[in-house]
């Protein structure tokens, strides 16, 4: 296994009085994609905008711990810098400037990173090159784009920054299954270009899949870690991640989210969580 | 007939320089969500630092000063204070510029005293004849200016890197951060932007047929506000237009105040209000706003 490139430890994190995060320790490896598993309110997000150094627009704060990245220390670090050092995240629910065009759009993605303006060319062409559709709406308000282009264009516009580390918060929300399967078929891509990713999810079985470590949060401490293979043959995470009883989910997670293009009967690989 | 053109090429210069505030006034609202009511003293204050260097340093240099003076004072207006309040309600924000604009214009009219100042431009009392009518120098220099500057602004928010992240921080300042945009920047470039253009302002307010800067020249940017409000706080193309509905109305009914006299007295200086209201209750959001007053 590689080198841990964050390093998470004890961390915790509220909104005023309301605790999110309780001495939260994980690590993610460089150059893998690392999966956070955990219902609704569990504090993936909150994990993900404490690294980003975004949790202030939210109201909240780090109350203690630590989060170092490639041995320097990101918490206390205001956005801009945890950007320039490399971690860039893409929010839950896109979050595309809907009044702004993709190119535009992609242009916001470059600010915080200083690569010049060859690697901003660079950078575009490797966006365009994963999203295609990007090129042929760069043009288009983001806003008009369908919700998988938008998450597509979400992501796009992280890479522009170049990051080492790609945070995702739910990247399959609200996505029909095969553009589900294509935005994870993207993170996998993504991952071989040499960019490890944090991914956090619902969708247990699309990300039990692409990880090769996985944390499951639940009210805001890590309840269980592993392999991604380990995690997927628990118990309690088929119980309740992967489809209460349903071998067939747990199934379809360890036999990859690929084969789900060759079920033409429409059988629901992908399956939301349920509470 | 010329009367009437006459008016209209007045009121379209008045306009130019109108939309010149009410640009800055946008700008700060779009990228900070500041309703900044201390922009009539960022102008006065402008014109006064031109003014007082006007003496040494010649013309043009003074100028020059005034607009980094206004621009340096509203940069330091948000790093000393406005920023401590980030994140507060909007409307304590906007009682925040209420209390600088008190302090400021009451600093400002302190030293301006009873005086006129004039600036002593280049333009003086001249009068360029255009076809049939008659148009003082400095109404056409102020709408050329004018023009030139907003042409830039515009050019610039729609193709510089700055531009792209005013724009982003505008829409979304969380997801703008995300982008490792610095929004303390974005923020300080607004004000530093708004007042340089309110300073130029104060030239054009200033020179003929006025006969210079005194402590009242502030309160013509007040004109500037219904100019925003009219147009949309925040939509720069709104602010070119307010600015120009704001500038032909005052021209227009002043001209042809015998004519409207049922209305009462004054009442070029009262139609630019009349005309925000008619807008508001037509469009609350104004002409080409998104945003309603009443949400700010
Ligand atoms: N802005 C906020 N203000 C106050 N409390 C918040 C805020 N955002 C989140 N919380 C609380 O913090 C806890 C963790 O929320 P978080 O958004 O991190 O969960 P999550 O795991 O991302 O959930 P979901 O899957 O629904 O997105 C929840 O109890 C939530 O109510
Ligand atoms: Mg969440």
């Amino acid at each position: 296994m590689e080198a841990a490139i964050l390093r998470v430890r004890g961390l915790a994190a509220g909104y005023g009085p309301v605790h999110a995060l309780s001495s939260v320790s994980l690590e993610v490896p460089d150059g893998a994609v690392t999966a956070v598993l955990g219902g609704n309110g569990a504090g993936k997000s909150t994990l993900l905008r404490a690294i980003s150094g975004t949790l202030r627009f939210q109201g909240g704060a780090i109350t203690g711990g630590t989060i170092e990245f490639a041995g320097e220390r990101l918490d206390g670090r205001n956005a801009a810098r945890v950007v320039a050092a490399g971690v860039v995240q893409v929010p839950e629910g896109r979050q595309v400037f809907a009044r702004m065009s993709v190119a535009d759009n992609l242009r916001a993605g470059a600010l915080g990173a200083r690569h010049g303006r060859r690697g901003e060319q660079e950078a575009r062409e490797r966006v365009f090159g994963l999203f295609p559709v990007l090129a042929e709406r760069v043009h288009q308000r983001a806003g008009l784009l369908s919700g998988g282009e938008q998450q597509m264009l979400a992501m796009g516009r992280a890479l522009m920054a170049r990051p080492r580390l790609l945070l995702l918060d739910e990247p399959s929300l609200g996505l029909a299954p095969m553009m589900a399967a294509r935005i994870a078929d993207t993170i996998r891509e993504i991952n071989d270009q040499g960019t490890a990713v944090l991914l956090v999810e619902q969708n247990a079985a699309l990300a039990l899949n692409l990880a090769t470590r996985a944390v499951v949060l639940e009210t805001g401490t890590v309840a269980l870690s592993g392999t991604a293979a380990e995690l997927a043959a628990s118990d309690e995470v088929r119980r309740r991640y992967l489809g209460v009883g349903d071998e067939d989910a747990a199934a379809d997670a360890e036999a990859g989210i690929r084969a789900e293009h060759d079920h033409s009967d429409g059988h629901p690989t992908l399956r939301r969580w349920v509470a | 007939m010329t009367t009437f053109l006459e008016l209209l090429i007045t009121g379209i210069s008045l306009g130019s320089v109108y939309a010149l505030i009410a640009l800055g006034f946008v700008i700060i609202f779009k990228s900070t969500e500041v309703v900044n009511f201390a922009h009539a003293s960022l102008l006065l204050a402008g014109g006064y630092f031109a003014v007082v260097s006007r003496d040494t340093l010649g013309f043009w240099p003074a100028l020059l000063v005034g607009i980094a003076g206004a621009a340096l004072l509203g940069m330091l207006l948000e790093f000393l204070i406005i920023r401590r309040y980030r994140g507060r309600d909007h409307s304590v924000l906007a009682i925040v510029t209420i209390g600088i604009d008190i302090v400021l214009i009451t600093e400002l009219a302190r030293r301006i005293g009873p005086e006129i100042f004039s600036y002593r431009d280049p333009w003086g009392n001249t009068l360029v004849q255009l076809g049939p009518v008659s148009i003082p120098q400095t109404r056409v220099a102020a709408f050329v200016v004018a023009g030139a500057l907003i042409t830039v602004f515009l050019l610039a928010f729609r193709y510089t890197s700055w531009g792209v992240a005013m724009r982003a921080a505008a829409e979304d300042r969380g997801t703008a951060a995300l982008m490792g945009v610095r929004l303390g920047w974005i923020s300080a470039s607004a004000w530093a932007v708004a007042g340089a253009l309110a300073a130029v302002a104060a030239l054009f307010l200033s020179v003929f047929p006025t006969t210079g800067l005194d402590r009242e020249t502030g309160l013509i940017a007040l004109k500037a506000f219904p100019a925003a409000i009219i147009g949309g706080l925040d939509s720069t193309t709104g602010a070119l237009a307010g600015g120009l509905i704001v500038g032909v109305t005052q021209s227009l009914a002043t001209g042809y105040q015998s004519e409207l006299s049922f209305l009462g007295n004054g009442i070029g200086d009262l139609a630019p209000y009349l005309v925000m209201v008619v807008v508001l209750l037509i469009r609350p959001a104004g002409l080409f706003g998104t945003r309603e007053l009443s949400r700010v």
